[in-house]
């Protein structure tokens, strides 16, 4: 999974532990209300990988969940962001990341190269769907094959909602996406795959079901100019993992840390402010049904890129 | 309509008019300046920000990444959104074929459509797009158009990839046209408040005086001149001096019909003189010889006959009567007479003073006579004695008469006046006939013969009255013979 919505405009943001040391100078100049928390952890970071998962606003989330999970570990913690996932897997499968919060679809397709950390609980479990949507003016649309030869909008290429579940739908109608939609684009992100389809720039997308919901409670302004066709079959909810090479130690810790976040007021706090009830270890067949898609599409040759 | 309303009213109605016919100008002008101004102004920015947004849009248009396009003209200048209707800015992103690569409004120009579809002045855009090579904004602006357009290729080392076109609806002029226009509404009322009421008054005193003449002048057709009493405006301008020539006019109106009165009158005594003066000659010629005869009856007839003599002291008194009264009308001013000597007057005050003293009238007596003047003195003593003695029988008891007598510039004036009963002014006419009515003692032959004389010695009696006071004036000319 990929894409989830971020503030428009912030391509890269870096949240990275001051007590590294090259960038104390810097650090002391821009995160000086940091100081006396930033020195009291020592050791090297942990480094965690994000993309625009998070909602609006959320840099202050972001930052705050960093210094819940210092205190929690005991140690520094970065966070990298970046737009797509395929920056993400790369700067993780480089080692330069030791975690990162991943869609399903470039987990099931790296597992050999990743750990399960820990899979978020999202109403009572660990699962989520993709959402077919059109603008709310279209009340024709009954399902992916009103939309031939129409504009459609995909989020992100590793995103399993935003594109792989609509590709192996595609594969049912014995066609290829190039040729089945007049044109399609990716938006780089799920909530703006939602903002196309209000705009009326794209005549249909398909949005990680979790975002809309979330959307649809804060900004219901949006979300009322889309209506969603169909839902999909449920699917492993995006998960945080791990590169191979982790420590042991701080593969417990950080999992220790993560699943234990709903039972202290502060974590319970952070989570809610995902909508999120928690995090679960969860098992790789969650991402068994993402799996079968993607053997699908790639047994399609070439159907997987657009 | 106003053609024939009074200047009291065309003159504020007027004014208005040209105040708000000023007022429209200005007001139509000052739009066409804010106009002008909005769309320079709208047209500087655009260019700016044309050449802006054409730098960010060329390499996510050599990328493909239309949504990255869309959210840059989005960003740029945010469609309204699908419910309102106010009119905002079209911003597309035309490929290098013409067709939409993306709008800010793509409901309406969805991607790879047509933007001729929008209607026809899309078509001409598009041509205009698709003309244009200059890699500089250009304006096109279409008559009746919806939007005002400014045209910048997209243009990537030489390669034309499409190109931007910021449309401003016209529309946008309209609020700043109603402030203007509303303003200017508020402008005039205000200037109409100040200036109605001076014009009002303005209009007021210029057209008084014009209607104080038009009435006057429209009076003129029903009253007689005599009795114009006309208050006219006085200065210098054209009404005060048509108000004068007026005013001269309506003097000698006056006077001309003064003077045929006069005439009339003067032709009316003179008949009525020339049918005395031969009736009076009829009769004195057989009156003599009448009279001759009862005179030679009387001293050698037969008439010791009582009855006969009585008779005839009858017939003699009769025809007596008879003739006193002919030679009454007959008036000879030119008889024989020595010259006028001032004493001749003071001899009048010394005979009519007994007269006055019966009504105790009071007579103020100014006579400047101080030299003997040309004129014989019987007539002039006659008819001094007449007027005077006419004056004293005038007033009332206590009542006063004025003599004034002198001479100047070869002329004698006489003048008395009374202040007894003033004479109506449809009698003065008649005053000078033989009997008057007017006479109450005596055979009212007293005027007339006053106007014979003075009309045989060539001058003048006038009279002039009012309550409380009549004047007699007579004017003789003499010396101017000799």
């Amino acid at each position: 999974m990929s894409g989830y919505p971020v503030s428009v405009g912030v391509e890269e943001t870096t949240v990275v532990n001051p007590g590294v040391r090259r960038w104390a100078a810097a650090a002391l100049l821009v995160f000086s209300a940091w100081m006396p928390l930033a020195w009291s952890v020592q050791g090297d970071p942990i480094r965690i990988g994000l993309t625009p998962v998070f909602l609006d606003d959320q840099t202050s989330f972001v930052e705050d969940w960093r210094a819940y999970l210092e205190r929690r570990l005991g140690r520094p913690v970065a966070f990298s962001q970046r737009s797509s996932y395929r920056d993400i897997m790369d700067l993780l499968l480089q080692g330069k990341l030791d975690f990162a919060w991943v869609c399903g679809y470039p987990y099931a397709r790296y597992e050999s190269e990743l750990r399960l950390a820990a899979v978020p609980v999202y109403q009572g479990q660990p699962l989520y769907r993709a959402y077919l949507i059109v603008p709310s003016g279209d009340t024709a649309t009954r399902s992916l094959a009103d939309l031939r030869n129409k504009l459609f909008a995909y989020s992100d290429a590793d995103s399993n909602s935003g594109y792989l579940v609509v590709q192996y739908q595609l594969l049912g109608m014995e066609t290829r996406s190039g040729e089945f939609f007049r044109r399609t684009f990716f938006t780089g992100a799920h909530r703006k795959v939602v903002e196309a389809v209000a705009a009326g720039v794209a005549d249909g997308g398909t949005v990680d079901g979790y975002v809309w919901d979330v959307l649809n409670e804060f900004h219901p302004e949006l979300t009322s100019r889309t209506r969603v066709v169909s839902r999909s079959e449920t699917y492993g909810f995006p998960p945080l993992v791990a590169r191979r090479g982790v420590n042991d130690r701080i593969m417990r810790e950080v999992q220790g840390a993560l699943l234990s976040m709903d039972r202290d007021a502060e974590g319970v706090a952070l989570l809610k402010r995902l909508s999120l009830d928690g995090f679960t270890e969860g098992s790789s067949s969650l991402f068994d049904g993402i799996r079968r898609m993607m053997a699908a599409v790639r047994g399609s040759s070439g159907a997987a890129q657009p | 309509m106003l053609h024939n309303l009074s200047f009291r009213y065309k003159v504020p109605v007027r004014s208005s008019i040209l105040i708000l016919v000023t007022a429209v100008f200005v007001t139509v002008s000052l739009m066409y300046r804010a106009y002008d101004d909005m769309r320079r102004d709208l047209l500087f920015n655009a260019e700016g920000m044309s050449r802006v947004l054409v730098r960010t849009l060329v390499p996510a248009i050599l990328h493909d990444d239309v949504w990255q396009v869309y959210e840059v003209i989005r960003s740029a200048y945010p469609a309204a959104g699908a419910d309102t209707t106010l009119a905002s800015e079209l911003i597309m992103v035309l490929d290098a074929a013409g067709n939409t690569y993306v709008a800010n409004q793509p409901k309406r120009f969805p991607m790879l459509s047509d933007p001729a579809l929008g209607g026809p002045e899309f078509t001409l855009l598009k041509r205009a797009a698709l003309q244009h090579q200059e890699e500089a904004p250009t304006v096109v602006d279409l008559d009746l158009a919806e939007y005002l357009y400014l045209v910048m290729p997209i243009v990537s080392d030489r390669v034309r990839l499409g190109s931007l076109v910021l449309g401003f609806p016209r529309s946008l002029f309209l609020p700043r046209f109603l402030t203007i226009a509303k303003r200017a509404a508020w402008m005039t009322l205000l200037s109409l408040a100040v200036l109605l009421p001076i014009t009002w008054y303005w209009a007021g005193r210029m057209a008084r005086p014009m209607i104080q003449l038009a009435d006057c002048m429209a009076r003129l057709g029903t009253t007689t001149p005599e009795h114009m009493r006309c208050d006219l405006y006085e200065s210098q301008d054209e009404i005060g001096r048509l108000g004068l020539s007026f005013r001269r006019m309506l003097a000698e109106l006056q006077e001309k019909h003064a003077l045929e009165r006069q005439i009339v009158v003067a032709d009316r005594l003179g008949a009525i003189g020339r049918l005395t003066s031969s009736i009076a000659h009829e009769i004195n010629n057989p009156l003599g010889g009448m009279l001759n005869a009862i005179d030679t009856f009387k001293r050698h007839g037969n008439c010791e006959d009582e009855r006969t003599h009585r008779t005839m002291s009858l017939l003699e008194r009769g025809l007596l009567q008879i003739r006193d009264t002919v030679a009454a009308l007959l008036v000879e001013a030119k008889a024989g007479s020595h010259t006028l000597k001032p004493v001749d007057i003071e001899d009048i005050h010394t005979l009519v003073a007994p007269e006055a003293a019966k009504k105790s009238a009071r007579i103020e007596w100014h006579n400047e006579l101080r030299m003997p003047i040309d004129l014989p003195a019987t007539p002039v003593r006659q008819t001094l004695i007449n007027l005077l003695l006419n004056a004293v029988h005038a007033v009332e008891e206590n009542g006063l008469v004025r003599c004034r007598v002198w001479a100047r510039d070869r002329r004698l004036h006489m003048q008395i006046t009374n202040d007894g009963r003033h004479i109506p002014a449809d009698k003065i006419e008649h005053l000078f006939e033989p009997f008057s009515p007017l006479s109450e003692t005596g055979h009212g032959l007293g005027l007339w013969v006053c106007y014979q004389i003075v009309q045989q010695l060539g001058g003048d009696i006038q009279v002039h009255s009012e309550p409380g006071s009549t004047v007699f004036t007579v004017v003789l000319r003499y010396g101017e013979n000799e």
